[in-house]
């Protein structure tokens, strides 16, 4: 079946699936799936189980949370239903799924529990599940992205991994990875829950270490209140904060072109390729940190972070044959590491400064998981540089420009061009190519000439970005040469052209402008001629170089795992048990190991 | 550093007027002069009455003078380019032909280029020595002829590398400079181009059966999608055609002289007259002939099949064939060895490509032995030159590691090693051939083993001063 475009727009007025509720210092996350909601025909979302749409809802709330509402403290995650916290995934929804469907819907869904979890460390934010009823699967999975798990013992209500034994395939936003590696549950143990159907009740699941506590029906919502006070007691978040709204984003697509006001996205479906623009900031560093605050949403650094996500987030679901994004930045080097050093100067002291840090963190860690060839492209005029160049080092590869293209030298970009063409706001939203280039010259044009490109060290580099796997994306380069990083360290602050870069191993390639062009076309055209699959699994493989974590684990152990079996009959075979589940047939499995 | 381009580099591929090409060849030009050096040619000379090409037309093609080696003008030509020029095989058939490189094909098409550029200087490298015994001047000039343009065609590959492959060409066209002829550390690629050429009746065998090999594969190529290499390959096959003139009528100038030397002394025993005898000829036929045969590769190739499909190498003549330039259905047929005999076989036309290609180059070496036959006849002469049987002294491919004589029959190892003195070149044969190499530096002088040309160079006599020395 054809997938429908999918947006992730929203707002708690357009909820269908969840509620937000606020007592104070506390909120809940209260899931009521509305049935018949479903992003796509052909299912419905019974017992409180989820697809794509609901997702999105709950990453909105979570990111909401965090940016609008600092007085929280605490937040309960809970179901609306009588006796059911929540079901997991759709099974017919998986069911009827291509697999890249069923790909992406698990990698976002990942990614918001672990969103989660980086609320609970870094926010103040801690998270608690309160399991009024059945948890299953997915359901179960949610509540272990919580700091806490207080099930209700009511004699029926369980929390269950059924996955393996209903449906032949995993658990899989990292169920059996943290009940593990997060809970400390024993693998021998685990391993009886992750293959009993009808999961673990009471106080059993206590001594199995699988939810916190238990508490009795008449005691159960007291038993979460005073949790989630206890929770918020211990937060750091400051008293008296008043949250930044989040407005719809402001974007425009115009034919293959997607507009936002600091990123510009334009698909290039001959070549099977996006080329995105990150704008550097344009409006003027606010000197206090209430500045930051009036500014809120149009602060570059969240306007840019949030654009960028949701680029990311639609580019990955939309458009699948887009199989290769070239990375590019333009803008005022001096600027992004003026912004920069006003986020270091408040960052540990006012929580807006720390969520924009820690959400810029989550959307690069997005790009890393990102199932596309990721070429940076460094040129002239960008402004890779401390953060922004967190973007060109998550890319599989980096290109330099060596010195200027000869189009670049002073004579073409010298055109008269008042302040207003100058805005890079205006080059973003100036679709027409015509009109963008003139702005971009104009832009050249401002000291004169142009200058060859540069990149700028800072220590957002140095792990105030942490990938996934704990380390940052530097430390991770040079994994076999720990002392480089030191020494790289030494160079933080200076401008770096492309035969620096080259030589500390900062850039992969950097030809010069009689090569730029046919060496760019030629790796992104035969990028292009290669398999997709062979070569999201050998990006997945060669982005991590460094230690697991849990957040590794899930996204390759798992998710290689559980891809391989969404491939393979058992699960999703004619006979398998996926596409049976609730037919009332049997599964007919091929015996043998693999 | 300022260079007049089209003076120092005849071209027509606009070299004043591109930046990127006229930096590579800044610096690949003086390692390209102390590569020649170092491995062309070892005889001193002051200079060599050569051809330069100047341009493609017919006007710029004859164009002769005294040139001091090392000065010689190597330089870019690519044949006219056809503007409507379309694909004439494989899955991108019909479509128009491609004047860049596709990301897709680049690593093929480089190794292509790489594979076929590796040979030209190899040549150059294997005959750098022939000048201290040439027959004569005449002869000598040609052999210089032969060598700067096979430096040439190097400058040729060299070319397709600087302008379409970026770094990873310009590193390939350094490494064709690097590996030599016969080293120990970085031998040329091919095999049959690391042995030195040790003779003049080597080098008139080389000219006609290895450098017909090359005007096989320049074929193929000059059939590519990628016009560049098309348009580049179609110049070098003219060429190439001389120095296959240079190796056929060298031949017929050595059987000539021999058959003479049979009347006269009427012997075939001709070797303590000075000559070379016939069935000493013979046997230079048959190893060089069969080592030109294995430079096409096994029998079945999946390479050349992908090649094909992609329309990175054509078949020979391609454009000319009848079938429907897909070859996804047919089927062809080739010889191997079943069980001691030799059989058919028949395999997909695809995975063939190789044995169709050594097809028509042995049709096509047969017409020298014909015409080297005539010869024979002339002189009322009955023996006559045979091209020994495909699996004869084969390395490569269906044939190797069988024994198989000249005339088709398989033997045992044993057997067939017993026969090898009269089918290949003995030590004593090669050191007879050796004895006669005595250089003749006089103007209209020939060395006694040899009969003169019927004609000079551009119509120049043949007691033209040719080569100062
Ligand atoms: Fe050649
Ligand atoms: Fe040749």
């Amino acid at each position: 079946m054809s997938q429908p475009e999918v947006s992730f727009d929203t707002e708690p007025g357009r909820y269908r699936h969840l509620r937000l509720e606020f007592d104070g210092e506390i909120a809940r996350i209260v899931l009521r799936v509305d049935e018949s909601g479903g992003l796509v025909p052909g299912y419905e979302l019974k017992l409180n189980s989820y697809d794509l749409g609901v997702d999105i809802e709950l990453y909105d709330a979570v990111q909401r949370l965090r940016f609008e509402h600092p007085e929280v403290r605490a937040v309960v995650v809970t179901g609306g239903l009588e006796k059911v916290f929540c079901a997991g995934a759709n099974i017919r929804m998986l069911a009827q799924s291509e697999h890249s469907w069923k790909v992406n819907f698990c990698k976002f869904t990942n990614e918001t529990r672990n969103g989660i979890e980086d609320a609970t460390a870094h926010s103040g934010q801690t998270y608690l599940a309160a399991v009024n009823g059945t948890a299953a699967g997915g359901g179960y999975e949610l509540a272990l992205a919580c700091d806490q798990i207080i099930l209700i013992d009511d004699g029926s209500s369980a929390v269950s991994l059924p996955e393996v034994p209903l449906l032949a395939v995993l658990p899989g936003t990292g169920g059996l990875t943290r009940v593990v590696d997060k809970r400390g549950v024993r693998k021998d143990l685990a391993d009886v829950f992750a293959t009993r159907s009808e999961g673990v009740r009471g106080r059993t699941a206590v001594e199995w270490r699988l939810v916190d506590e238990t508490a009795p029906r008449s005691r159960f919502a007291e038993t979460v209140r005073q949790r989630a006070a206890e929770a918020a007691a211990r937060s750091t978040r400051p008293a008296g904060a008043e949250g930044i709204a989040l407005p719809a984003l402001q974007r425009s697509q115009t034919g293959d072109t997607i507009v936002y006001s600091t990123v510009r996205a334009d698909l290039d479906r001959a070549n099977g390729l996006v080329e995105i623009t990150v704008y550097g900031p344009r409006h003027d560093i606010p000197e206090s940190p209430e500045r930051i605050h009036e500014l809120g949403a149009d602060f570059w650094p969240l306007a840019m972070t949030r654009e960028l996500d949701d680029l990311i987030l639609r580019l990955r679901t939309n458009e699948l044959e887009l199989g290769t994004w070239v990375l590019r930045t333009e803008g005022d080097i001096d600027r992004v590491l003026a912004f920069e050093r006003v986020l270091a100067e408040y960052g540990r002291t006012d929580w807006l400064v720390n969520e924009i840090r820690h959400y810029f963190k989550r959307t690069l860690k997005r790009l890393d998981v990102t199932s596309r060839s990721l070429i940076a492209l460094i040129e002239p005029g960008g402004c890779f540089a401390g953060p922004l160049l967190e973007l060109a080092l998550a890319c599989d590869r980096q290109y330099m420009l060596d010195g200027l293209l000869q189009e670049d030298e002073p004579t073409r970009t010298a055109l008269a061009a008042d302040d207003e063409e100058r805005d890079p706001a205006r080059i973003a939203l100036a679709v027409d190519d015509g009109q963008r280039d003139r702005a971009r010259s104009a832009l050249a044009s401002g000291d004169g000439e142009r200058e060859p490109a540069r990149i700028v060290l800072t220590a957002s580099n140095f792990g105030s970005l942490p990938m996934g796997n704990g380390l940052s994306r530097l430390a991770s380069r040079f994994h076999g040469d720990p002392d480089h990083v030191a020494k790289l360290h030494l160079e933080a602050g200076r401008r770096i052209d492309a035969a620096e870069a080259l030589e500390k191993g900062l850039v992969t390639f950097a030809p010069d402008d009689l090569d730029w062009e046919d060496e760019i076309r030629i790796a992104l055209e035969e990028r292009a001629s290669l398999s997709p699959d062979a070569l999201t699994a050998m990006e997945a493989n060669l982005r991590f170089a460094g230690p697991e974590t849990m957040e590794t684990k899930i996204f390759a152990r798992l998710t290689a795992w559980q891809n391989w079996i969404f491939n393979r009959p058992n699960a999703a075979g004619p006979e398998g048990a996926l596409r049976l589940y609730g037919t009332g047939r049997r599964a007919a499995f091929d015996r043998r190991r693999v | 550093m300022s260079i007049d381009y089209t003076e120092r580099i005849p071209n027509n591929v606009d070299l004043s007027g591109d930046r990127r090409l006229q930096r590579a060849l800044e610096s690949w030009q003086p390692r390209f002069l102390r590569w020649w050096g170092e491995m062309g040619p070892t005889l001193p000379t002051q200079d060599v009455y050569l051809r330069t090409a100047i341009d493609v037309g017919r006007e710029g093609w004859a164009h002769f003078g005294h040139v001091a080696l090392p000065e010689y003008r190597w330089g870019i030509f690519l044949a006219e380019r056809d503007p409507d020029r379309r694909i004439a095989f494989g899955q991108n058939m019909g479509r128009p032909v491609w004047q860049q490189v596709p990301g897709e094909y680049r690593a093929e098409l480089q190794r292509l280029i790489v594979v076929q550029g590796d040979t030209e200087p190899a040549s150059v490298e294997q005959q750098r020595r022939l000048g201290l015994s040439a027959p004569s001047l005449y002869d000598l000039r040609n052999l210089f002829q032969v060598n700067v343009e096979e430096g040439r065609h190097l400058w040729a590959m060299v070319y397709l590398l600087h302008a379409y492959f970026g770094r990873t060409g310009r590193d390939e066209a350094d490494a064709l400079l690097l590996r030599n002829s016969g080293s120990e550390d970085s031998p040329r690629i091919l095999g049959a181009f690391n042995e030195e050429t040790p003779d003049w009746l080597s080098f008139y065998m080389f000219t006609y059966f290895t450098d017909r090999d090359g005007k096989y594969q320049l074929g193929t190529l000059k059939e590519s999608a990628f016009d560049p290499l098309s348009r580049t390959c179609e110049f070098m096959l003219k060429e190439e055609a001389h120095h296959m003139f240079v190796g056929t009528t060298g031949v017929d100038r050595v059987v000539e002289r021999t058959a003479q030397l049979m009347r006269e002394h009427n012997t075939d025993d001709i070797g303590r007259f000075g000559g070379i005898p016939l069935d000493v000829i013979q046997k230079y036929v048959n190893f060089h002939y069969s080592v030109s045969l294995d430079l096409f590769g096994g029998e079945t190739s999946t390479n050349v099949a992908n090649y094909f499909t992609a329309g990175l190498k054509g078949r020979w003549q391609e454009e000319r064939r009848g079938d429907d330039h897909l070859l996804t259905e047919a089927v062809a047929t080739v010889q191997h060895v079943e069980n001691g005999r030799i059989a058919n076989l028949r395999l997909p036309a695809l995975t063939a490509l190789n044995a169709d290609l050594r097809g028509e180059y042995i049709a096509d070496c047969g017409t020298g032995i014909t015409r080297w036959n005539r010869i024979l006849t002339g002189h009322g002469i009955d023996a006559a030159l045979h091209l020994p049987h495909i699996g004869f002294n084969r390395q490569v491919g269906a044939f190797a590691g069988h024994h198989v004589t000249p005339d088709g029959r398989i033997l045992d190892r044993v057997a067939w090693e017993a026969g090898r003195d009269r089918w290949l070149p003995t030590p004593d044969d090669k050191t007879h051939v050796l004895s006669l190499m005595r250089p003749v530096y006089e103007p209209g002088k020939i060395a006694a083993w040899v009969a003169p040309p019927r004609n000079g160079i551009n119509n120049r006599p043949l007691d033209y001063e040719y080569v100062h020395f």
